[in-house]
């Protein structure tokens, strides 16, 4: 039998993480919840979550010597993922009630949605709900066909504008393009919905909550990671 | 727009009333939540009506059962009294809890929970009936005891104290399905930057329709109209909906002359044909 595919769900003290746990056994994975370097170091996935207050989080996060861990777990070869707070944490700075520096495992910053609006006026922040993610660069006018950007990550097979379950405020701006794995509209505005950089991944939304289809972004996580263990 | 069917739940039991009161069994919850799921449904709210330590563990069970095969987020309320209650619920694997009693008695409470939890996982639920003057009065304990507090101020504080959700039930309408209170909806979702829940009161297609465009709900909560709908139309396919509840007079057609036969794909299909947004896959 094969070896089980292992996940460490980083626990900083900050938000609900059983769903996250519950969504990666049911699709075969061990899922433990835990702030053991050990163990985080010794997972095949590490999955940093959280909902919460971005200072709150960052200051858990050095309490526990977690900074320096992530950054070299995001160094190295190890698969990371964001989801949610998890994915601005790992932004260089944000600016929610404050500024703070974050990971730095992307260069940008996090802001707050500015007004947004549609026909029927300014909606409300936090977003909470579902909306759709498509793949970046889509509308671009390139003659040429795109590589499908989603080929290789968690998102690989989901139709193009699948929805998913989000509740934020706040969103990741990074100054680098090339890493934005997804976007999504919230009124008028587009911001970034996943990120992408080699074996880092990071979701705005939550897959946890996000019906069959976020099922299938941890079954298809689990089938990157077995595809590297072997 | 989320549609979130609200299932009031007593021991093992799925119950549902006429405002909060002759509460019928219905059936299992979890085969209600499994097929809503299926169906579409964009979260789950349990709600545990009797909310006495008796019935919490079983409550606990079935949040736990729920959670490992239902991947929409679940708002759990019921008699949650403090942060050791809060967290009790959540570690079972509901992603939300929502308060009321034990917050119009402890305000702080929503104050210490959402520091605790996350705004996001803190809803609290404002059950208001009607004055004569017009204002609305918020009531605790599923309808029971009235508290002298104005139902839109309350929601005012509740946000200020850090509350990420409202859901606003309107007793005098809750499981008539004579249509939503739009004016209580209306007053607080105006009145407050978070998303207000409206519930209590959907009978008719029309009456969602109304509660997001005239009442500014942010998304509607669905009782009466989803549960009898699955248990009339045979939705538990064997009919297994129907062995252990009291449907007998779903079945007769008694007492729910008011509701239509609607389920959630038909909601939404309805709403997409009136220029409201909705998840439809």
């Amino acid at each position: 039998m094969a070896a089980p595919l292992t996940v460490a769900v980083v626990d900083y003290g900050l938000g609900n993480l059983f769903s996250v746990q519950r969504a990666c056994e049911y699709v075969g994975m061990q899922a433990s919840i835990t702030a053991s370097h050990q163990v985080i170091q010794a997972a095949d996935a590490v999955i940093l979550p959280g909902v919460g207050a971005f200072g709150d989080a960052v200051t858990a996060l050095h309490r526990l010597g977690l900074v320096t861990l992530l950054r070299e777990i995001a160094a190295s070869d190890q698969i990371l993922i964001g989801v949610c707070l998890g994915l601005q944490l790992l932004m260089s700075e944000s600016y929610e009630f404050g500024h703070h520096q974050g990971l730095g495992i992307f260069a940008g910053s996090v802001v707050r949605f500015a007004q947004p609006h549609d026909p029927s006026g300014v909606l409300k922040v936090p977003q909470v709900g579902w909306n759709r993610i498509f793949k970046p660069n889509q509308a671009g006018g390139t003659q040429e066909p795109l590589r499908d950007p989603w080929v290789g990550s968690p998102l690989a097979g989901l139709p193009d504008g699948s929805f998913m379950y989000f509740v934020h405020s706040f969103y990741a701006k990074p100054d680098d393009a090339t890493v934005v794995l997804a976007t999504s509209r919230y009124g008028d505005v587009e911001f970034c919905s996943a990120l992408r950089r080699g074996n880092i991944f990071a979701f705005q939304f939550h897959p946890e909550r996000s019906g069959e289809r976020g099922i299938q972004i941890y079954r298809t996580l689990a089938g990157i990671i077995s595809e590297r263990k072997r | 727009m989320r549609i979130i069917p609200r299932l009031d739940i007593k021991g093992p039991n799925l119950v549902k009333g006429i405002h909060f009161e002759g509460l019928r069994v219905l059936g299992k919850p979890e085969q209600f939540a499994r097929y809503y799921y299926e169906q579409g449904a964009d979260e789950l709210m349990y709600m545990d009506v009797v909310a006495s330590l008796y019935g919490r563990n079983s409550l606990l069970d079935i949040v736990e059962r729920t959670s490992r095969e239902i991947f929409i987020p679940l708002t759990v309320g019921g008699g949650l009294r403090s942060v050791d209650d809060i967290r009790a619920v959540l570690r079972a694997g509901a992603d939300k809890v929502s308060i009321n009693t034990a917050a119009i008695q402890r305000p702080q409470l929503i104050r210490e929970a959402s520091q605790c939890f996350g705004s996001s996982t803190i809803v609290v639920s404002i059950e208001a009936i009607r004055k004569p003057d017009g204002s609305y009065e918020a009531y605790v304990d599923y309808g029971r005891q009235r508290t002298g507090i104005d139902a839109v101020s309350w929601a005012l504080q509740a946000v200020e104290l850090g509350a990420g959700e409202l859901i606003v039930t309107s007793i005098n309408r809750e499981g008539t399905g004579r249509g939503f209170d739009l004016e209580l909806t209306r007053m607080i979702a105006t009145a407050v930057p978070v998303p207000v829940i409206a519930a209590g009161g959907a009978g008719q297609l029309d009456h969602i329709q109304a509660v997001i465009t005239e009442g500014k709900a942010d998304a509607v909560a669905i009782a009466s109209l989803l549960h009898y709908s699955a248990v009339r139309t045979g939705a538990g396919a064997g009919g297994e909906f129907h062995q252990e509840g009291n449907t007998e007079f779903l079945r007769n057609g008694q007492n729910s002359s008011m509701l239509q036969d609607v389920r959630l794909p038909e909601i939404k299909a309805f709403l997409q044909r009136h220029s409201i947004a909705c998840r439809t896959e």
